[in-house]
């Protein structure tokens, strides 16, 4: 196989975010209005160069046309201005359209973005319960995703130490990043000791609730080059899968079509999980990384506890994950922080920077694991 | 649910058979038979409605007959619960409404 011709032609220039955590009084729109000015100064272009606003809705307030009240707080008036409804996974999704929007001439420069406001603003988007399911009780993600993990645990005999690993790991990068949210680390320990939330799940195995806003600035490679942006960061690959059917309807409740995304950017790329340095794995939950490093391919189906739990995703072990702390100690935002995160480390410039770095994997999921996106960068030019 | 056409026996009811697209699927009596797919036992309650019910197991339950579906179970003991095991139908009246429940056989 050979690189795809699309592999490397595109590139993530500049990256930008606010604060994490508690930001009270601010909305989503305000908050996409900082980042993004910080990552065109990242990138080090000015905003006119920007002809593609590309956003991600707010979940706790997913406003019809939201996308058109950025672009008008932006002072643009772009080419393309999609609101993309695809939970976490739009995030990568929205890379894949703006390259591809560069690549056939219908962009020039692409602003990717999205805030939320769910820590002091409402909360309701993650707690509620879908039709009939309110009346046995499974509210929330907490539930469903619960289902996820209880069934790995009888199918694969993966252990409640295997879940403690992964929040172990992140909490351990997380305490090390001056912007993350909880600084707290975790040990195994406190891990087993606590109690209970929705069984199997403890409080120690969901993913934080945060305020704060991203952006990325995506352009050609050669664009980059015209522009002197500083440290551009390839686009070597991307891919989606889409679960798509609620979690109770799937045959098997421990693999998804995540497998379909990695494969796809994978193949684009013409990287295989040997070639990857670094990952970024979406941890809204514990059980996400434990699957998404067998449906990835680094690993046998069940074997991604045990992969956990030798401290192989810290940052001194083989496949360092999260860097930056993750969903679970960053920020709850729904997936950009790991872009971000993953950009930091091509440039060499990570908080908790990995000693190989050579190419990173980034995961994106939303819903109950309902959409997958898949993402591999490359060094620095 | 099953489709007229093709004979797919599906949950969550629809017009259509999401198998062969074709409409007019009929409501039929199932046996009532169960296994156990997955669970979770919520210790927290996730509204005040079920501050008295905490704590409860969900599950995700697959009928003899092929659909999958959301309901509880009604044990004293989850933790001995395992998975593919053999459960049955137990309808409860709530609030005027039949809300269908499995049991452990």
């Amino acid at each position: 196989m050979a690189r795809h011709a699309l592999s490397g032609k595109a590139v993530i220039a500049g990256i930008g975010h606010t604060a994490f955590g508690s930001l009270p009084g601010r909305s989503p729109v305000s908050m996409i209005v900082e980042a993004a000015a910080a990552a065109l100064k990242d990138a080090g272009i000015e905003k006119n160069l920007v002809d593609a606003v590309l956003v991600k809705p707010p979940t706790s307030n997913p406003a019809m046309m939201f996308q058109v009240g950025v672009s008008e707080a932006l002072g643009l008036q772009p080419k393309l201005n999609p609101n993309w409804n695809q939970g976490g996974a739009a995030n990568i999704a929205m890379i894949s359209y703006a390259v591809l929007s560069i690549e056939a001439g219908l962009c020039d420069v692409a602003l990717i973005c999205f805030a939320d406001n769910p820590k002091t603003g409402s909360r309701h988007a993650y707690g509620s319960a879908k039709g009939n399911d309110a009346v046995f009780g499974l509210f929330g993600t907490l539930g469903p995703y619960g289902m996820i993990a209880r069934r790995h645990i009888e199918q694969h005999g993966t252990k409640y130490d295997h879940l403690g690993a992964v929040a172990v790991a992140c909490r351990r990068h997380g305490a090390a990043n001056p912007h993350a949210q909880l600084r707290k680390p975790l040990t195994l320990d406190e891990y087993r000791a606590s109690k209970p939330l929705v069984a199997p799940f403890r409080r120690e195995d969901a993913c934080l609730v945060s305020d704060g806003g991203a952006a990325l600035v995506v352009m050609s490679a050669r664009r980059s080059k015209e522009l002197n942006v500083p440290h551009p960061v390839p686009v070597l690959g991307f891919g989606q899968g889409q679960t798509a059917w609620d979690m109770q309807l799937r045959a098997d409740l421990t693999t998804t079509q995540a497998t379909v995304s990695a494969k796809t950017a994978f193949a684009m790329s013409d990287l295989s999980p040997s070639d990857i340095d670094i990952a970024q794995f979406y941890d809204c939950f514990t059980i996400v990384p434990i699957m998404t490093l067998e449906d990835y391919g680094f690993c046998r189906k069940g074997d991604g506890g045990p992969f956990a739990a030798e401290g192989r995703l810290e940052i001194d072990g083989d496949l360092p994950m999260n860097t930056a702390g993750g969903l679970l100690s960053e920020t709850g935002m729904p997936g950009m922080q790991l872009i971000i995160e993953g950009v930091r480390q091509m440039r060499g410039e990570a908080n908790l920077q990995a000693r190989r770095a050579r190419n990173c994997i980034i995961s994106n999921q939303g819903g109950i694991m309902q959409t997958h996106s898949t993402l591999i960068l490359g060094q620095s030019l | 649910m099953r489709c007229s056409h093709c004979r797919n026996a599906f949950l969550p009811a629809r017009f259509e058979c999401p198998a062969c697209l074709l409409p007019d699927p009929k409501w039929e009596e199932a046996s009532g038979k169960a296994r156990l797919v997955s669970w979770v036992v919520y210790h927290k309650p996730p509204d005040p409605a079920f501050d008295t019910r905490v704590p409860y197991t969900v599950a995700v339950v697959e009928l003899d007959e092929g659909p999958r579906m959301i309901t509880n179970i009604i044990i004293d003991d989850p933790e001995s619960l395992r998975i593919e095991q053999q459960l049955v139908l137990c309808i409860q009246q709530e609030a005027g409404v039949a809300v269908p429940r499995f049991v452990p056989v």
